[in-house]
């Protein structure tokens, strides 16, 4: 196989004596769609935020194309084609949805102007682009912080494709949207990874969306990986079935 | 609209001084205090509030005072040394104090001003001490004028200068930079996650916040013709807190409402009584409470707010 884009090799943390990390090693691969699946609190998040150097972990690294990132900051990691969205959405609330876009796309490159606007045609017109493959069409003008949970959620992920990764971590991104919008946000997200060939990893509660969309999946319980393989695999999988899914 | 509500209110005050000539002084401070408030509003746009922007303004004036000393006589060439040193004591200083936010940043800005007000005042035999030192009239274009003349010059200079530098500063606020330092109030972990470095944006902010005040000092500098320690107490900082706060955050014609509004009130106020600050406070207290968008939010269209 070729060489994993992304790879964490025997991460330990504890937080208070509590192991969120207890010797993980995983690796994701171009074209991956790399799903994690586990119950609340098992350290799914903690991951991502080693990943992105939020944290720091007691022992073991993280490689970025086989370099070291494991003490990088988020932002040296975000610039070496990175991106996150947050399980909890993380945007500049008191600005426009349209203005948080176009602050994104503006951060690879052009941020260093002070002359002319962050408004620009071509910028706004890539932002709406964006916006409307979302489902975030009408909210354009929006404060954003005036946005229900779900829709503050697309927001977040807008935003990370705005940075146009190599690859994308995505916390829940379908946790706090309705039932109704959930799979054609799964569809425009899908077809902006394969667009723009991202390869994602993304924790993820609803099986269903698992089932459907992940090329991979990984069971975390404890800590640690209990079971890896294709969905089918893993959802036929007994100890699975009955410690994460919660079916017998 | 906006343009022709900006080009009338500054066509009003370029013909007052013609109407009342001791409003020429007034206004010429006035446009001083503005521009530091505008440096103080600017930092406000992060969330940052600096209690010790006066030492900028202070120490740009002093910058005046010294290069006229060394005979450097030209006002272009004064106001730029000046502005330039003021941007790099702010540059100095910022290293070191964007790094903090909040009450820390607020008391940090505080303590280095006061420490710098300390030095201006006893370093008796550079500074002149509390005596202050004198700024001479300086030549105009390689012209000499009267002092009177010089005055009017001034005025003249600082409304242009107040239209030209508001304009690159509301350039500035709008562009991809500008937004960036609004965003590090809202989210420091975002832009972080968007590769974009917080201290450097706040870093720049803080230096054209600092240039901004040396801007007005340098102007107050010339208008009064002379610069004292007082220029760099700690009410002296407070007061431009306060203009920026009158003029709405963030707003650049605010600072320069909140400047007017201020000096003119001070100048009918003390001949008619001595509670100058019972006045101010109680002007503040009615802003707050009343126009939290700043005497600005007066003249600014109201954006229907969504429910
Ligand atoms: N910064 C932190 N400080 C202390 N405890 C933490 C911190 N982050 C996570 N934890 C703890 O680590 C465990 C794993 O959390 P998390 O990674 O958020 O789990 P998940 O995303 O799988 O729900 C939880 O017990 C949580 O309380
Ligand atoms: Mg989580």
């Amino acid at each position: 196989m070729t060489r994993p884009i992304l790879e964490a090799r025997g991460l330990h943390v504890a937080f208070n004596g509590v192991k969120a990390a207890d010797g993980v090693s995983i690796s994701i691969h171009d074209g991956e769609f790399l799903a994690i699946i586990g119950p609340n609190g098992s350290g799914k998040t903690t991951l991502l935020n080693i990943c992105t150097g939020y944290i720091r972990p007691g022992s073991g690294s993280v490689l970025l194309d086989g370099h070291d990132i494991t003490h990088l900051s988020p932002r040296a990691i975000a610039r070496r084609g990175v991106a996150r969205a947050f399980q909890i959405p993380q945007l500049f609330s008191a600005q426009r949805v349209i203005d948080n876009m176009m602050l994104a796309l503006a951060a690879k490159d052009g941020l260093w102007n002070a002359i002319r606007p962050l408004d620009t045609g071509a910028r706004r017109a890539e932002a709406k682009a964006l916006l409307d493959l979302i489902g975030l069409a009408d909210d354009t003008d929006r404060i954003s912080s005036t946005l229900p949970e779900g829709h503050r959620k697309l927001l977040d992920i807008a935003v990370a494709l705005a940075l146009k990764p190599r690859l994308l971590l995505l916390d829940e991104p379908t946790s706090g949207v309705s039932a109704l919008e959930r799979f054609p946000l799964m569809e425009a997200l899908m077809s902006a990874l394969r667009q723009r060939q991202i390869t994602a990893l993304f924790v993820e509660h609803d099986m269903d969306v698992v089932a459907r969309y992940a090329s991979r999946v990984l069971v975390w319980n404890a800590g640690n990986i209990m079971a890896e393989g294709r969905p089918d695999q893993v959802f036929s999988n007994a100890q699975v079935r009955e410690r994460v899914i919660g079916v017998a | 609209m906006r343009t022709i509500v900006a080009a009338s209110a500054v066509l009003i005050l370029a013909v007052l001084p013609v109407a009342a000539p001791w409003l020429q002084f007034v206004l010429t401070l006035a446009i001083a205090k503005g521009f530091a408030a505008l440096g103080v509003a600017v930092l406000l746009r992060a969330g940052l509030i600096s209690i010790g922007h006066a030492m900028f303004f202070a120490a740009s004036a002093y910058g005046v005072a010294f290069l006229a000393r060394a005979g450097i006589n030209d006002l272009g060439l004064l106001l730029i040394l000046s502005v330039l040193a003021a941007a790099l004591l702010g540059a100095i200083a910022g290293l070191f104090l964007v790094r903090y936010r909040a009450i820390f940043f607020a008391m940090l800005n505080l303590a280095v001003s006061m420490v710098f007000y300390a030095l201006c005042a006893k370093l008796y035999s550079v500074t002149g001490g509390t005596d202050g030192m004198t700024v001479p009239v300086p030549a105009v274009f390689g012209v000499v004028l009267g002092e009177p003349t010089f005055k009017s010059v001034l005025f003249y200079i600082s409304l242009a200068l107040m239209l030209l530098v508001g304009l690159a500063i509301q350039r500035y606020l709008n562009s991809p930079l500008g937004h960036a330092l609004a965003a590090v109030h809202s989210n420091e972990i975002r832009l972080e996650y968007l590769g974009i470095p917080v201290w450097a944006v706040l870093l720049v902010a803080y230096v054209v916040s600092a240039a901004l005040a040396g801007l007005g000092g340098a102007i107050a500098g010339f208008a009064i013709g002379r610069v004292v320690p007082d220029f760099a107490f700690w009410t002296a900082s407070g007061h431009l807190v306060l203009i920026a706060v009158l003029g709405g955050i963030g707003g650049v014609p605010g600072a320069f409402i909140g400047a007017l509004f201020l000096e003119l009130l001070h100048s009918v106020a003390v001949t008619v009584t001595d509670a100058w600050n019972l006045i101010v406070g109680l002007t503040l207290i009615v802003v707050i409470m009343f126009l939290p968008q700043g005497f600005y939010g007066l003249f600014s269209r109201k954006e229907a707010s969504s429910l």
